[in-house]
């Protein structure tokens, strides 16, 4: 189905770096000499998790002439923005310098990363917000980036993969997600993996199709983890987003995390309520993939089994390859949840995009071609 | 946690399960040195001495400490004489097989260590050890039990042997492979195990548990059992996935995987999610010819503990619709403190064509019991 009509907001797209050149501008000293003497600008630190070039990842029509999918903002106005008639869109910045073993070089490339995303992509398309790009290595580093760059209002949520050295839930982990809901910005946690671990206990797979297909089991493990250390029993206000998670494995995965609960959750005692009333209540999805069933039956079956009208948000994943033409919202959804997953679901999950909405809406803003704007 | 009354009477509405086929029951030692008859001299030395290695840092306890005594027995299944749960043929008797009067009960041996132990040599001999004694104390006296061929994967030759000594034999209905192995089980170093059990017309029996040193998720090491646990769904679900993509059901048309203790409601949405990544990267697998749902339609079977629980009980039924009825095989997990037991698993009535199905004629097809 063609979400144009509702001018929906994306909550998943892609920019990427042409190369790790681009950045040197929004370096530090310090740091632009470092890169160009390692010579480490030609390369943009693509992550293993999503070769650029693999069909999944850049959907045929969407190939650029040169330079990875996602690099040109003039194509993703074109392919994304207008054809959906979006009025956000959430840039996600998928890049190795969150990764990388340095935390001082991962800091820094994440610092200029969020100073590159702002000067290159907000100031020139106000339908646009990001994420905040942070050095997961080094969470008290992170933490300052976080801190720092929420006082640009376009920076929406705080952005981490879904695999990396730890479970999230761990708490070293903690002073991002204090950072974060102390300034009302929820954790996208996006699939990608450092490849610290294999990505199941029964070691490394041969093929990306594999990998891929296997995300959707690591975010169960990240989601295990968050439930059972205890954030949200700490954080109580924090909200997480799912992104590029898949969606028709959540309610099968429901049931595991519930039954586990009922009968070991002595362990954990400070888990005192049911992990899918947790979840219903802090826990978000963006819709693509959606790795839909054969009917429109099973979606049926699947969306009442998720339990809740608000834990959806629509995503295009742009430039991924999930569907094809405007079909970006998932068939077999009942009218009346349609307009909550493109619109008002991530205007409940996104305190900022809500504000903007609201300014727009009080004082009437519009932008030069006429169309609504924040 | 289920409680058995010890009380053998059974409700007489609810019999309809009565002679089922339990697909997943742990036998267990009194004491290690039960092995030491099946031991050639030397390994007996060794397992006195230096001892079993594995790929974790304590040497016998579990990094994932469960939450009832013995590594996570039922509290009313340790046995009067006070020897460990599953050991005692008679209790375990009492307790299950005559209980519900259990037509099969599918043996499955996590003990000796065999299959995760690093001195290959030692795990051979630990494996064929414990092939003769699941025979001497379980099998041979009670011939509703049937065992299952433990290997050590990573020595491929005496695995593939001793699946071969064992293959003739009805005693054995199946080889029981650790799925958390060095590498994913489709991986193509494996496939001379694989060719053996589908030449010996010996389902594949892959259950969940132990390590092979890897973090249990694939975001690392996981701080609780709580989280280790439902790890099991995770890893399944990898091995249905290295399965399917490598190719081995393309090389091997006649080979039967049988999912032991890991659920299942979670395969429907991993067989969607397979075709739906699978379109837009097949050329990466072109030695794929159908769809990776078809594949596991054909040759994986599920077992149903520890079994899913839908918070609207109704679910259930599509579930096990969209895996399809004759894939399903019900497994107690006794004497395991999260077992199922035959009369409560389900918490919604199921037809009685499904109930015969799921409860008995889908094992006896499996394994060919007459």
């Amino acid at each position: 189905m063609d979400p144009s009509p509702f001018q929906p907001i994306d909550c998943d797209l892609h920019p990427a770096i042409p190369t790790t050149r681009a950045l040197l501008p929004y370096l530090d000293a310090y740091w632009r000499e470092h890169i160009t003497r390692r010579g480490l600008e030609a390369d943009n630190l693509e992550l293993s998790s999503f070769p650029a070039n693999a069909p999944l990842n850049c959907r045929p029509d969407w190939r650029p002439e040169r330079g990875p999918a996602g690099a040109d903002l003039a194509l993703l106005q074109r392919h994304a923005l207008d054809t959906f008639q979006s009025r956000y869109g959430i840039l996600n910045v998928l890049n190795g310098a969150q990764i990388l073993h340095s935390e001082d070089l991962s800091a820094a490339l994440c610092r200029g990363i969020n100073r590159w995303i702002a000067a290159e992509w907000l100031d020139r398309d106000p339908r646009l917000r990001a994420s905040i790009t942070v050095p997961v290595r080094s969470p008290e580093l992170a933490a300052e980036e976080i801190e720092r760059c929420a006082e640009d209002k376009r920076f929406v949520q705080v952005l981490l993969l879904s695999q990396t050295e730890m479970p999230l839930g761990r708490r070293q982990y903690w002073p991002v997600y204090r950072m974060a809901e102390k300034l009302g910005l929820p954790i996208g946690i996006h699939a990608g993996s450092a490849q610290l671990h294999p990505p199941s206990a029964t070691g490394w797979f041969s093929y990306y199709l594999e990998d891929y297909v296997q995300q959707a089991q690591g975010f169960a493990g990240t989601l295990n983890s968050l439930l059972t250390e205890g954030v949200f029993v700490k954080f109580p206000k924090l909200k997480v987003v799912l992104i590029e998670s898949g969606v028709t494995w959540f309610p099968a995965y429901m049931w595991r995390i519930n039954k586990t609960w009922r009968g070991v959750r002595a362990e954990t005692p400070w888990q005192e309520r049911m992990p899918s009333e947790v979840i219903r209540e802090n826990v978000r999805l963006t819709t693509q993939p959606f790795d839909a069933p054969d009917t429109v039956a099973q979606v049926k079956t699947i969306l009442e089994e998720i339990g809740s009208d608000r834990m959806l948000l629509f995503s295009t994943d742009y430039p991924h390859w999930h569907f094809d033409g405007a079909d970006a919202v998932p068939e077999g959804l009942p009218p009346e949840l349609i307009r909550k997953i493109l619109v008002d679901n991530p205007l409940e999950t996104y305190p900022r995009l809500a504000q903007s909405e609201l300014a727009q809406s009080e004082f009437g803003l519009t932008g030069a071609d006429g169309r609504r704007t924040p | 946690m289920n409680v058995t009354l010890l009380n053998p009477q059974i409700e007489t509405s609810q019999q309809s399960h009565l002679g089922f086929i339990d697909c997943d029951v742990h036998p267990y030692f009194k004491s290690p040195a039960e092995f030491d008859e099946f031991l050639p001299r030397k390994w007996r030395a060794h397992r006195a001495s230096i001892g079993g290695r594995t790929r974790q840092g304590l040497a016998k306890a579990s990094n994932y400490p469960r939450m009832s005594p013995g590594t996570g027995q039922r509290m009313d299944a340790w046995p009067p004489d006070g020897s460990h749960p599953g050991s005692d043929l008679p209790f375990m008797q009492l307790q299950l097989l005559d209980k519900f009067n259990v037509a099969y009960g599918l043996l499955a041996p996590l003990v000796g260590g065999a299959a995760a132990e690093r001195n290959i040599d030692f795990g051979a001999a630990m494996a064929t050890a414990v092939n003769d004694w699941q025979l001497a104390r379980f099998c041979d006296p009670d011939p509703r039990l049937k065992g299952a061929v433990q290997i050590n994967i990573e020595h491929e030759k005496a695995a593939i042997a001793e699946i071969e000594a064992r293959a003739g034999d009805r005693r054995f209905a199946q080889v029981n492979i650790p799925p958390r192995s060095i590498e994913p089980l489709g991986r193509r170093r494996y496939w001379p195990i694989l060719e053996a059990c589908a030449a010996n017309n010996l389902p594949v029996s892959l259950h969940l548990g132990g390590t092979a040193g890897h973090a249990s998720t694939g975001g690392g090491v996981v701080s609780f059992y709580h989280e280790e646990h439902p790890s099991y769904v995770q890893s399944m679900a990898a091995l249905v996935t290295s399965l399917v993509c490598e190719g081995v059901f393309e090389h091997l048309p006649n080979l039967k995987v049988v999912l032991v203790e890991g659920g299942f409601a979670w395969l429907p949405a991993l067989c969607w999610r397979l075709d739906n990544t699978w379109k837009a990267l097949k050329a990466e697998v072109p030695f794929l010819r159908q769809k990776p749902s078809e594949y596991v339609r054909q040759h994986i079977w599920v077992t149903t503990q520890p079994i899913e629980e839908p918070e609207r009980p109704a679910d259930m039924l599509s579930t096990l619709e969209w895996i399809g009825i004759d894939r399903v095989m019900f497994s107690t997990d006794y004497p395991h403190w999260d077992q199922d037991d035959p009369r409560f698993a389900f918490k919604v009535p199921l037809p009685e064509d499904w109930k015969r199905k799921i409860y008995h004629d889908n094992a006896m097809a499996v394994y060919g019991f007459e």
